[in-house]
Protein backbone atom coordinates (compact mmCIF):
# COMPACT_ATOMS: atom_id res chain seq x y z
CA UNK A 1 0.00 0.00 0.00
CA UNK A 2 2.66 2.57 0.91
CA UNK A 3 4.55 1.72 -2.55
CA UNK A 4 1.48 2.34 -4.46
CA UNK A 5 1.06 5.83 -2.72
CA UNK A 6 4.54 6.85 -3.27
CA UNK A 7 4.41 5.70 -6.53
CA UNK A 8 1.51 7.79 -7.20
CA UNK A 9 2.85 10.54 -5.19
CA UNK A 10 5.73 10.92 -7.75
CA UNK A 11 3.15 10.28 -11.07
CA UNK A 12 1.18 13.41 -9.47
CA UNK A 13 4.19 15.52 -8.78
CA UNK A 14 6.36 15.14 -11.85
CA UNK A 15 3.36 15.25 -14.28
CA UNK A 16 2.32 18.59 -12.17
CA UNK A 17 5.74 19.80 -13.20
CA UNK A 18 5.15 18.91 -16.63
CA UNK A 19 2.36 20.52 -16.64
CA UNK A 20 3.55 23.81 -15.17
CA UNK A 21 6.23 23.93 -17.42
CA UNK A 22 4.29 23.01 -20.25
CA UNK A 23 1.22 25.82 -19.56
CA UNK A 24 3.61 28.59 -18.52
CA UNK A 25 4.78 28.45 -21.95
CA UNK A 26 0.50 28.98 -23.62
CA UNK A 27 -0.04 32.24 -24.41
CA UNK A 28 -2.45 34.24 -23.30
CA UNK A 29 -4.44 34.60 -26.21
CA UNK A 30 -5.06 30.98 -25.95
CA UNK A 31 -6.02 31.17 -22.06
CA UNK A 32 -9.97 30.21 -22.52
CA UNK A 33 -9.62 27.44 -25.18
CA UNK A 34 -7.30 25.91 -22.43
CA UNK A 35 -9.56 26.26 -19.68
CA UNK A 36 -12.00 24.29 -21.73
CA UNK A 37 -9.37 22.00 -22.74
CA UNK A 38 -8.32 20.80 -19.36
CA UNK A 39 -11.63 20.70 -18.25
CA UNK A 40 -12.76 18.27 -21.08
CA UNK A 41 -9.38 16.36 -20.03
CA UNK A 42 -10.39 16.13 -16.58
CA UNK A 43 -14.16 14.70 -17.52
CA UNK A 44 -11.12 11.78 -17.19
CA UNK A 45 -13.34 11.12 -13.75
CA UNK A 46 -15.32 9.35 -16.19
CA UNK A 47 -13.24 6.23 -15.70
CA UNK A 48 -14.40 5.76 -12.24
CA UNK A 49 -18.18 7.02 -12.89
CA UNK A 50 -18.29 4.08 -15.35
CA UNK A 51 -16.90 1.21 -12.69
CA UNK A 52 -19.93 2.73 -10.29
CA UNK A 53 -22.16 2.54 -12.78
CA UNK A 54 -21.88 -0.80 -14.70
CA UNK A 55 -20.41 -2.93 -11.20
CA UNK A 56 -23.92 -3.11 -10.13
CA UNK A 57 -22.61 -2.81 -6.57
CA UNK A 58 -25.96 -1.71 -5.12
CA UNK A 59 -28.57 0.22 -5.76
CA UNK A 60 -27.52 3.49 -4.80
CA UNK A 61 -24.19 3.35 -6.68
CA UNK A 62 -25.73 2.48 -9.25
CA UNK A 63 -27.75 5.70 -9.49
CA UNK A 64 -24.84 8.09 -8.35
CA UNK A 65 -22.19 6.17 -11.18
CA UNK A 66 -25.27 7.09 -13.36
CA UNK A 67 -25.23 10.69 -12.31
CA UNK A 68 -21.19 10.85 -12.38
CA UNK A 69 -21.42 9.35 -16.15
CA UNK A 70 -23.56 11.85 -17.37
CA UNK A 71 -22.10 15.05 -15.82
CA UNK A 72 -18.37 13.56 -16.84
CA UNK A 73 -19.61 12.55 -20.40
CA UNK A 74 -20.82 15.98 -20.85
CA UNK A 75 -17.75 17.64 -20.11
CA UNK A 76 -15.52 15.37 -22.34
CA UNK A 77 -17.50 15.75 -24.97
CA UNK A 78 -18.89 19.12 -25.00
CA UNK A 79 -15.31 19.97 -23.87
CA UNK A 80 -13.83 18.82 -26.42
CA UNK A 81 -16.32 20.44 -28.97
CA UNK A 82 -16.09 23.79 -27.58
CA UNK A 83 -12.58 23.65 -27.70
CA UNK A 84 -12.32 23.31 -31.16
CA UNK A 85 -15.02 25.53 -31.94
CA UNK A 86 -13.10 28.32 -30.28
CA UNK A 87 -9.91 27.10 -31.92
CA UNK A 88 -10.95 27.41 -35.23
CA UNK A 89 -11.67 30.69 -34.40
CA UNK A 90 -8.32 31.96 -34.02
CA UNK A 91 -7.12 33.29 -37.40
CA UNK A 92 -3.59 35.37 -38.41
CA UNK A 93 -4.70 38.01 -41.53
CA UNK A 94 -5.00 36.82 -44.82
CA UNK B 1 -5.37 -5.06 -14.42
CA UNK B 2 -4.25 -6.67 -18.33
CA UNK B 3 -1.06 -5.34 -19.89
CA UNK B 4 -3.51 -3.85 -23.05
CA UNK B 5 -5.97 -1.81 -20.39
CA UNK B 6 -2.67 -0.44 -18.48
CA UNK B 7 -1.32 -0.01 -21.92
CA UNK B 8 -4.26 1.88 -23.24
CA UNK B 9 -3.41 4.01 -19.95
CA UNK B 10 -0.36 4.98 -20.50
CA UNK B 11 -0.88 5.66 -24.09
CA UNK B 12 -3.79 7.87 -22.99
CA UNK B 13 -1.18 9.32 -20.58
CA UNK B 14 1.39 10.48 -23.30
CA UNK B 15 -1.60 11.67 -25.12
CA UNK B 16 -2.71 14.09 -22.51
CA UNK B 17 0.51 15.93 -22.28
CA UNK B 18 1.01 15.66 -26.10
CA UNK B 19 -2.40 17.74 -26.69
CA UNK B 20 -1.52 20.55 -23.67
CA UNK B 21 1.65 21.22 -25.66
CA UNK B 22 -0.02 21.91 -28.85
CA UNK B 23 -1.81 24.55 -27.34
CA UNK B 24 1.30 26.59 -26.50
CA UNK B 25 0.74 27.82 -30.43
CA UNK B 26 -2.08 28.60 -32.12
CA UNK B 27 -0.82 26.82 -35.56
CA UNK B 28 -0.85 23.33 -33.57
CA UNK B 29 -3.57 23.70 -31.50
CA UNK B 30 -6.42 22.05 -33.05
CA UNK B 31 -3.84 19.25 -33.87
CA UNK B 32 -3.70 18.97 -29.79
CA UNK B 33 -7.18 18.40 -28.91
CA UNK B 34 -7.14 15.58 -31.55
CA UNK B 35 -4.31 14.15 -29.98
CA UNK B 36 -6.20 14.63 -26.14
CA UNK B 37 -9.27 13.15 -27.86
CA UNK B 38 -7.45 10.00 -29.29
CA UNK B 39 -6.21 9.82 -25.03
CA UNK B 40 -9.44 9.95 -24.05
CA UNK B 41 -10.74 7.22 -26.10
CA UNK B 42 -8.29 4.86 -25.21
CA UNK B 43 -8.98 5.80 -21.24
CA UNK B 44 -12.59 4.93 -22.04
CA UNK B 45 -11.88 1.86 -23.97
CA UNK B 46 -9.58 0.55 -21.36
CA UNK B 47 -12.15 1.28 -18.46
CA UNK B 48 -14.65 -0.33 -20.36
CA UNK B 49 -13.22 -3.76 -20.01
CA UNK B 50 -12.81 -3.73 -16.23
CA UNK B 51 -13.85 -7.10 -14.50
CA UNK B 52 -16.15 -4.96 -12.04
CA UNK B 53 -18.46 -4.22 -14.64
CA UNK B 54 -21.50 -6.53 -15.41
CA UNK B 55 -23.67 -4.44 -17.06
CA UNK B 56 -23.26 -1.44 -19.80
CA UNK B 57 -27.43 -0.65 -19.65
CA UNK B 58 -26.62 2.63 -17.67
CA UNK B 59 -23.43 3.46 -18.94
CA UNK B 60 -24.95 3.32 -22.06
CA UNK B 61 -27.67 5.66 -21.51
CA UNK B 62 -26.02 8.16 -19.18
CA UNK B 63 -23.10 7.98 -21.79
CA UNK B 64 -25.45 8.79 -24.72
CA UNK B 65 -27.33 11.34 -23.08
CA UNK B 66 -24.28 13.30 -21.60
CA UNK B 67 -23.04 12.95 -25.06
CA UNK B 68 -26.18 14.83 -26.40
CA UNK B 69 -26.09 17.46 -23.70
CA UNK B 70 -22.55 18.04 -24.81
CA UNK B 71 -22.93 18.21 -28.08
CA UNK B 72 -26.02 20.67 -27.96
CA UNK B 73 -24.01 23.14 -25.03
CA UNK B 74 -20.98 23.20 -27.29
CA UNK B 75 -22.59 23.98 -30.68
CA UNK B 76 -25.70 26.56 -29.18
CA UNK B 77 -23.70 28.20 -26.58
CA UNK B 78 -22.44 31.94 -27.81
CA UNK B 79 -19.04 32.80 -27.54
CA UNK B 80 -20.01 35.82 -25.23
CA UNK B 81 -21.57 33.13 -22.40
CA UNK B 82 -18.18 30.95 -22.57
CA UNK B 83 -16.89 32.02 -18.80
CA UNK B 84 -20.65 30.95 -17.68
CA UNK B 85 -20.34 27.67 -19.78
CA UNK B 86 -16.98 26.96 -18.16
CA UNK B 87 -18.05 27.58 -14.69
CA UNK B 88 -20.69 25.19 -15.32
CA UNK B 89 -18.68 22.58 -16.53
CA UNK B 90 -16.23 22.90 -13.58
CA UNK B 91 -19.36 22.10 -11.51
CA UNK B 92 -20.21 18.96 -13.63
CA UNK B 93 -16.28 17.79 -13.22
CA UNK B 94 -16.28 18.38 -9.06
CA UNK B 95 -20.03 16.75 -9.29
CA UNK B 96 -18.78 13.08 -10.64
CA UNK B 97 -15.29 13.01 -8.87
CA UNK B 98 -17.62 14.07 -5.53
CA UNK B 99 -19.68 11.04 -6.56
CA UNK B 100 -17.47 8.67 -7.45
CA UNK B 101 -15.40 9.23 -3.89
CA UNK B 102 -19.20 8.89 -2.35
CA UNK B 103 -19.80 5.84 -3.56
CA UNK B 104 -16.04 4.47 -3.08
CA UNK B 105 -16.98 4.82 0.71
CA UNK B 106 -20.25 3.91 1.00
CA UNK B 107 -19.14 0.23 -0.81
CA UNK B 108 -15.83 0.02 1.51
CA UNK B 109 -16.41 2.12 4.82
CA UNK B 110 -14.51 0.59 7.74
CA UNK B 111 -12.54 -2.00 5.41
CA UNK B 112 -10.86 1.05 3.60
CA UNK B 113 -7.14 1.47 4.50
CA UNK B 114 -5.59 4.69 5.62
CA UNK B 115 -4.31 5.76 2.34
CA UNK B 116 -7.36 5.42 0.59
CA UNK B 117 -9.47 7.02 2.74
CA UNK B 118 -7.66 10.00 2.45
CA UNK B 119 -8.01 10.03 -0.72
CA UNK B 120 -11.18 9.89 -0.76
CA UNK B 121 -11.48 12.77 1.43
CA UNK B 122 -9.70 14.97 -0.04
CA UNK B 123 -11.52 13.67 -3.63
CA UNK B 124 -15.00 14.23 -1.69
CA UNK B 125 -13.82 17.42 -0.23
CA UNK B 126 -12.39 19.04 -3.79
CA UNK B 127 -15.23 17.51 -5.88
CA UNK B 128 -17.89 19.55 -3.23
CA UNK B 129 -16.04 22.35 -3.07
CA UNK B 130 -15.65 22.95 -6.46
CA UNK B 131 -19.22 21.32 -7.63
CA UNK B 132 -21.37 24.38 -5.65
CA UNK B 133 -18.77 26.87 -5.62
CA UNK B 134 -18.97 26.53 -9.51
CA UNK B 135 -22.81 26.69 -9.01
CA UNK B 136 -22.22 30.06 -7.17
CA UNK B 137 -19.59 31.62 -9.80
CA UNK B 138 -22.29 30.80 -12.98
CA UNK B 139 -24.94 32.24 -10.85
CA UNK B 140 -23.22 35.33 -10.50
CA UNK B 141 -22.13 35.30 -14.53
CA UNK B 142 -25.85 34.49 -15.16
CA UNK B 143 -26.95 37.54 -13.39
CA UNK B 144 -29.03 34.28 -10.80
CA UNK B 145 -26.98 35.43 -8.05
CA UNK B 146 -26.30 39.52 -6.93
CA UNK B 147 -22.78 39.72 -8.69
CA UNK B 148 -21.64 42.30 -6.51
CA UNK B 149 -19.85 40.52 -3.80
CA UNK B 150 -22.36 39.90 -0.89
CA UNK B 151 -20.85 40.55 2.83
CA UNK B 152 -22.35 39.35 6.19
CA UNK B 153 -20.90 39.84 10.04
CA UNK B 154 -17.67 37.04 10.75
CA UNK B 155 -17.80 35.97 7.29
CA UNK B 156 -14.53 35.25 7.12
CA UNK B 157 -13.97 33.67 10.73
CA UNK B 158 -16.84 31.61 10.00
CA UNK B 159 -15.38 30.36 6.40
CA UNK B 160 -12.13 29.50 7.96
CA UNK B 161 -13.60 27.81 10.79
CA UNK B 162 -15.53 25.53 8.50
CA UNK B 163 -12.36 24.49 6.52
CA UNK B 164 -10.67 24.07 9.72
CA UNK B 165 -13.45 21.69 10.80
CA UNK B 166 -12.93 20.02 6.92
CA UNK B 167 -9.23 19.46 7.62
CA UNK B 168 -10.10 18.45 10.99
CA UNK B 169 -12.87 15.95 9.75
CA UNK B 170 -10.49 14.26 7.20
CA UNK B 171 -7.66 13.22 9.59
CA UNK B 172 -10.21 11.98 12.23
CA UNK B 173 -11.31 9.89 9.10
CA UNK B 174 -8.16 9.01 8.19
CA UNK B 175 -7.34 7.61 11.19
CA UNK B 176 -10.34 5.54 11.67
CA UNK B 177 -12.06 5.49 8.56
CA UNK B 178 -15.47 3.85 9.94
CA UNK B 179 -16.65 6.88 11.44
CA UNK B 180 -19.60 6.81 8.59
CA UNK B 181 -21.48 10.01 10.24
CA UNK B 182 -18.65 12.20 10.04
CA UNK B 183 -17.81 11.22 6.26
CA UNK B 184 -21.28 12.90 5.61
CA UNK B 185 -20.63 15.69 7.61
CA UNK B 186 -17.61 16.34 5.54
CA UNK B 187 -19.21 15.95 2.26
CA UNK B 188 -21.93 18.66 3.45
CA UNK B 189 -19.46 20.82 4.56
CA UNK B 190 -17.64 20.89 1.85
CA UNK B 191 -20.97 21.64 -0.12
CA UNK B 192 -21.90 24.26 2.04
CA UNK B 193 -18.13 25.48 1.94
CA UNK B 194 -18.17 25.78 -2.04
CA UNK B 195 -21.59 28.41 -1.94
CA UNK B 196 -19.90 30.63 1.14
CA UNK B 197 -16.71 30.72 -0.35
CA UNK B 198 -17.74 32.57 -3.55
CA UNK B 199 -20.48 34.43 -2.25
CA UNK B 200 -18.93 37.42 -0.89
CA UNK B 201 -16.63 37.40 -4.49
CA UNK B 202 -17.37 40.39 -6.96
CA UNK B 203 -18.18 39.34 -10.38
CA UNK B 204 -15.14 41.16 -11.48
CA UNK B 205 -12.66 39.25 -9.53
CA UNK B 206 -14.72 35.79 -11.66
CA UNK B 207 -11.15 35.53 -13.62
CA UNK B 208 -9.48 34.64 -10.43
CA UNK B 209 -12.09 32.15 -9.04
CA UNK B 210 -12.49 30.73 -12.20
CA UNK B 211 -9.24 29.66 -13.01
CA UNK B 212 -8.88 28.38 -8.84
CA UNK B 213 -12.06 26.18 -9.19
CA UNK B 214 -10.25 24.97 -12.26
CA UNK B 215 -7.82 23.78 -10.40
CA UNK B 216 -9.95 22.18 -7.55
CA UNK B 217 -11.64 20.16 -9.90
CA UNK B 218 -7.88 18.41 -11.44
CA UNK B 219 -7.23 18.06 -7.76
CA UNK B 220 -10.11 16.42 -7.34
CA UNK B 221 -9.39 14.16 -10.77
CA UNK B 222 -5.97 13.25 -9.33
CA UNK B 223 -7.52 12.14 -6.11
CA UNK B 224 -9.71 9.95 -7.64
CA UNK B 225 -6.71 8.22 -9.48
CA UNK B 226 -5.32 7.81 -5.73
CA UNK B 227 -8.43 5.91 -4.92
CA UNK B 228 -8.79 3.29 -8.05
CA UNK B 229 -4.78 3.19 -8.34
CA UNK B 230 -5.05 4.47 -11.86
CA UNK B 231 -2.27 6.83 -13.01
CA UNK B 232 -3.78 7.66 -16.20
CA UNK B 233 -6.60 9.86 -13.24
CA UNK B 234 -3.58 11.39 -11.47
CA UNK B 235 -1.66 12.51 -14.82
CA UNK B 236 -4.93 14.00 -16.51
CA UNK B 237 -5.75 15.71 -12.95
CA UNK B 238 -1.98 16.66 -11.96
CA UNK B 239 -2.32 18.73 -15.43
CA UNK B 240 -5.48 20.06 -14.64
CA UNK B 241 -4.98 21.34 -11.67
CA UNK B 242 -1.31 22.89 -12.50
CA UNK B 243 -3.24 24.58 -15.60
CA UNK B 244 -6.09 26.19 -13.27
CA UNK B 245 -2.84 26.92 -10.46
CA UNK B 246 -0.85 28.46 -13.40
CA UNK B 247 -3.94 30.71 -14.78
CA UNK B 248 -4.84 31.73 -11.11
CA UNK B 249 -1.55 33.09 -10.48
CA UNK B 250 -1.60 34.83 -13.71
CA UNK B 251 -4.73 36.42 -13.30
CA UNK B 252 -3.95 37.34 -9.38
CA UNK B 253 -1.02 38.82 -10.58
CA UNK B 254 -2.59 41.20 -12.65
CA UNK B 255 -4.63 42.81 -10.55
CA UNK B 256 -1.66 42.57 -7.97
CA UNK B 257 -3.87 40.50 -5.45
CA UNK B 258 -2.87 37.52 -3.37
CA UNK B 259 -5.40 34.45 -3.68
CA UNK B 260 -5.92 35.35 0.13
CA UNK B 261 -6.69 38.53 -0.74
CA UNK B 262 -8.96 37.90 -3.48
CA UNK B 263 -10.69 35.17 -1.35
CA UNK B 264 -11.15 36.74 1.97
CA UNK B 265 -10.77 40.43 0.85
CA UNK B 266 -14.31 41.68 -0.65
CA UNK B 267 -13.68 45.28 -1.53
CA UNK B 268 -15.79 47.28 -3.18
CA UNK B 269 -16.70 49.54 -0.40
CA UNK B 270 -16.73 52.70 -2.42
CA UNK B 271 -14.78 55.35 0.05
CA UNK B 272 -15.62 58.12 -2.13
CA UNK B 273 -18.82 60.47 -1.31
CA UNK B 274 -21.58 61.41 -3.48
CA UNK B 275 -20.36 64.79 -3.88
CA UNK B 276 -16.89 63.66 -5.18
CA UNK B 277 -18.70 61.62 -7.44
CA UNK B 278 -20.51 64.43 -8.45
CA UNK B 279 -17.70 66.95 -8.18
CA UNK B 280 -16.19 64.25 -11.13
CA UNK B 281 -19.08 64.14 -13.56
CA UNK B 282 -19.53 67.58 -13.81
CA UNK B 283 -16.11 67.35 -15.45
CA UNK B 284 -17.12 64.53 -17.47
CA UNK B 285 -16.83 65.59 -21.12
CA UNK B 286 -19.41 64.17 -23.76
CA UNK B 287 -19.21 64.23 -27.00
CA UNK B 288 -21.69 63.03 -29.75
CA UNK B 289 -21.45 59.66 -31.89
CA UNK B 290 -20.54 62.66 -35.02
CA UNK B 291 -17.45 64.24 -33.37
CA UNK B 292 -16.40 61.04 -32.17
CA UNK B 293 -16.45 59.35 -35.19
CA UNK B 294 -14.30 62.54 -36.72
CA UNK B 295 -11.67 62.54 -34.52
CA UNK B 296 -11.71 58.76 -35.06
CA UNK B 297 -11.24 58.63 -39.03
CA UNK B 298 -8.62 61.41 -38.50
CA UNK B 299 -6.35 59.61 -36.55
CA UNK B 300 -3.25 57.77 -38.17
CA UNK B 301 -3.35 55.30 -35.19
CA UNK B 302 -6.00 54.06 -32.71
CA UNK B 303 -5.49 51.09 -30.11
CA UNK B 304 -9.04 49.45 -29.74
CA UNK B 305 -9.04 48.75 -25.68
CA UNK B 306 -12.14 46.11 -24.89
CA UNK B 307 -13.66 45.29 -22.05
CA UNK B 308 -16.59 43.28 -20.03
CA UNK B 309 -19.00 45.68 -21.95
CA UNK B 310 -18.26 44.62 -25.31
CA UNK B 311 -19.36 40.92 -24.08
CA UNK B 312 -22.65 42.30 -22.72
CA UNK B 313 -23.51 44.74 -25.70
CA UNK B 314 -21.92 41.18 -28.08
CA UNK B 315 -20.81 44.35 -29.77
CA UNK B 316 -17.56 42.52 -30.82
CA UNK B 317 -18.26 42.44 -34.18
CA UNK B 318 -19.07 45.88 -34.55
CA UNK B 319 -15.73 46.83 -33.20
CA UNK B 320 -14.17 44.66 -35.79
CA UNK B 321 -16.10 46.50 -38.51
CA UNK B 322 -15.46 49.85 -37.20
CA UNK B 323 -11.51 48.72 -37.13
CA UNK B 324 -11.50 47.60 -40.90
CA UNK B 325 -13.20 50.87 -41.72
CA UNK B 326 -10.31 52.57 -39.90
CA UNK B 327 -7.27 50.49 -41.29
CA UNK B 328 -9.00 51.18 -44.79
CA UNK B 329 -8.97 54.84 -44.41
CA UNK B 330 -4.56 53.95 -44.07
CA UNK B 331 -5.04 54.02 -40.05
CA UNK B 332 -2.92 51.30 -37.61
CA UNK B 333 -5.03 50.00 -35.43
CA UNK B 334 -4.46 47.01 -33.02
CA UNK B 335 -6.27 46.04 -29.67
CA UNK B 336 -4.81 46.15 -26.15
CA UNK B 337 -5.91 43.17 -24.58
CA UNK B 338 -5.54 43.21 -20.56
CA UNK B 339 -5.35 39.95 -19.00
CA UNK B 340 -8.48 40.10 -16.38
CA UNK B 341 -10.79 42.04 -18.99
CA UNK B 342 -14.16 40.10 -19.05
CA UNK B 343 -15.03 37.04 -16.89
CA UNK B 344 -12.65 34.93 -18.04
CA UNK B 345 -8.76 34.40 -19.00
CA UNK B 346 -8.82 35.28 -22.43
CA UNK B 347 -12.24 36.15 -22.55
CA UNK B 348 -11.53 39.13 -25.12
CA UNK B 349 -9.32 36.96 -27.50
CA UNK B 350 -11.90 34.27 -28.26
CA UNK B 351 -14.62 37.35 -28.67
CA UNK B 352 -12.33 39.24 -30.98
CA UNK B 353 -11.35 35.87 -32.59
CA UNK B 354 -14.88 35.34 -33.35
CA UNK B 355 -15.57 38.37 -34.86
CA UNK B 356 -12.26 37.56 -37.27
CA UNK B 357 -9.80 40.21 -35.37
CA UNK B 358 -6.56 38.05 -37.14
CA UNK B 359 -4.54 37.30 -33.66
CA UNK B 360 -1.68 39.02 -34.92
CA UNK B 361 -3.83 42.32 -33.93
CA UNK B 362 -4.39 41.27 -30.31
CA UNK B 363 -1.32 42.80 -27.73
CA UNK B 364 -0.49 41.71 -24.46
CA UNK B 365 -0.22 44.76 -21.79
CA UNK B 366 3.41 44.30 -21.45
CA UNK B 367 3.76 44.60 -25.43
CA UNK B 368 1.60 47.79 -26.01
CA UNK B 369 1.71 49.47 -23.12
CA UNK B 370 4.40 51.78 -23.74
CA UNK B 371 2.85 52.43 -27.38
CA UNK B 372 -0.18 54.51 -26.03
CA UNK B 373 1.76 57.86 -25.94
CA UNK B 374 2.50 57.78 -29.51
CA UNK B 375 -1.00 57.10 -30.57
CA UNK B 376 -3.50 59.52 -31.57
CA UNK B 377 -7.15 57.72 -30.32
CA UNK B 378 -7.30 54.41 -27.39
CA UNK B 379 -11.23 53.83 -28.43
CA UNK B 380 -12.12 52.17 -24.55
CA UNK B 381 -15.29 49.97 -25.31
CA UNK B 382 -17.09 48.76 -22.10
CA UNK B 383 -13.64 48.52 -20.11
CA UNK B 384 -13.13 50.42 -16.93
CA UNK B 385 -10.85 48.70 -13.58
CA UNK B 386 -8.03 48.15 -16.11
CA UNK B 387 -7.54 51.24 -17.53
CA UNK B 388 -8.43 53.35 -14.41
CA UNK B 389 -5.28 55.62 -13.95
CA UNK B 390 -5.70 55.43 -10.50
CA UNK B 391 -4.01 51.83 -10.11
CA UNK B 392 -0.82 54.18 -11.07
CA UNK B 393 -1.36 57.34 -9.58
CA UNK B 394 -3.81 57.04 -6.24
CA UNK B 395 -2.62 54.87 -3.37
CA UNK B 396 -5.45 55.30 -1.34
CA UNK B 397 -7.71 53.38 -4.05
CA UNK B 398 -8.61 49.48 -3.44
CA UNK B 399 -6.52 49.16 -6.42
CA UNK B 400 -3.30 50.83 -6.39
CA UNK B 401 -0.61 48.81 -7.73
CA UNK B 402 -2.81 46.71 -10.22
CA UNK B 403 -1.03 46.75 -13.79
CA UNK B 404 -3.26 48.72 -16.04
CA UNK B 405 -3.77 50.32 -20.03
CA UNK B 406 -2.26 53.71 -20.43
CA UNK B 407 -5.12 54.50 -22.03
CA UNK B 408 -4.81 58.18 -20.44
CA UNK B 409 -1.54 58.42 -22.26
CA UNK B 410 -3.17 58.89 -25.55
CA UNK B 411 -3.71 61.50 -27.30
CA UNK B 412 -7.19 61.28 -27.30
CA UNK B 413 -9.24 58.92 -25.27
CA UNK B 414 -12.65 57.55 -26.38
CA UNK B 415 -15.09 56.27 -24.10
CA UNK B 416 -18.29 54.07 -24.94
CA UNK B 417 -20.19 53.59 -21.95
CA UNK B 418 -23.74 53.13 -21.35
CA UNK B 419 -23.59 55.28 -17.96
CA UNK B 420 -21.62 56.91 -16.07
CA UNK B 421 -21.61 54.24 -12.68
CA UNK B 422 -18.53 52.70 -11.18
CA UNK B 423 -17.61 49.08 -12.66
CA UNK B 424 -18.35 46.17 -11.25
CA UNK B 425 -15.16 46.63 -8.52
CA UNK B 426 -17.60 49.53 -7.40
CA UNK B 427 -14.18 51.99 -7.78
CA UNK B 428 -14.61 55.40 -9.60
CA UNK B 429 -12.82 55.78 -12.60
CA UNK B 430 -10.93 59.40 -13.16
CA UNK B 431 -9.85 58.60 -16.85
CA UNK B 432 -13.31 59.70 -17.66
CA UNK B 433 -13.02 63.35 -16.57
CA UNK B 434 -9.61 63.42 -17.97
CA UNK B 435 -8.83 66.56 -20.28
CA UNK B 436 -7.81 64.22 -22.72
CA UNK B 437 -11.00 62.04 -22.79
CA UNK B 438 -13.88 62.20 -24.06
CA UNK B 439 -17.17 60.15 -23.24
CA UNK B 440 -20.47 58.99 -25.75
CA UNK B 441 -23.05 57.65 -23.88
CA UNK B 442 -25.19 54.40 -25.22
CA UNK B 443 -25.48 50.89 -25.84
CA UNK B 444 -21.73 50.06 -27.14
CA UNK B 445 -23.31 48.06 -30.23
CA UNK B 446 -25.59 51.14 -31.49
CA UNK B 447 -22.93 53.34 -31.01
CA UNK B 448 -20.37 51.53 -32.97
CA UNK B 449 -23.16 51.21 -35.75
CA UNK B 450 -23.63 54.53 -36.00
CA UNK B 451 -20.19 55.50 -36.48
CA UNK B 452 -19.76 52.34 -39.17
CA UNK B 453 -22.69 54.19 -40.87
CA UNK B 454 -21.07 57.92 -40.21
CA UNK B 455 -18.07 56.35 -42.09
CA UNK B 456 -18.78 54.34 -45.04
Amino acid sequence: MTTELFVGLYVFLLAGFIGYGVITGIPPLLHTPLMAFTNAISGISLVGSIVMAGGEFSGLTTFLGFIAVLAATINVVGGFLITDRMLKLFKKRE
Amino acid sequence: MSYTVETLYLVASVLFVMGIRGLTRPETARRGVLYAELGMACAVAGTLAHDDITSYRWIVVAGGVGAAIGIAMAALIPMTKMPERIALSHAFGGLAAALVGVCEYYLHAAELSRVTMGAIGFEVLFGSLTFTGSLMAFGKLQGLVSPRNITYPMQNVSNVGAFVALVALLVVLTIDPGQAGLFYVLFFTALALGVLIVIPIGAADMPVVIALLNSYAGLAAAATGFVLDNRVLIIAGALDGASGFVLSVAMSRAMNRSFANVLFGAFGQVAESGLQAEARAAHVREASIGDATLLLSSAPSVIIVPGYGMAVAQAQHAVRELGDHLESNGARVRYAIHPVAGRMPGHMNVLLAEADVPYDHLFELDAINDDFADTDVCLVVGANDVVNPAAKEDESSPIYGMPVLNADQARTCIVLKRTLSPGFAGIENDLFARENTVVVFGDAKETLSRMIEALA
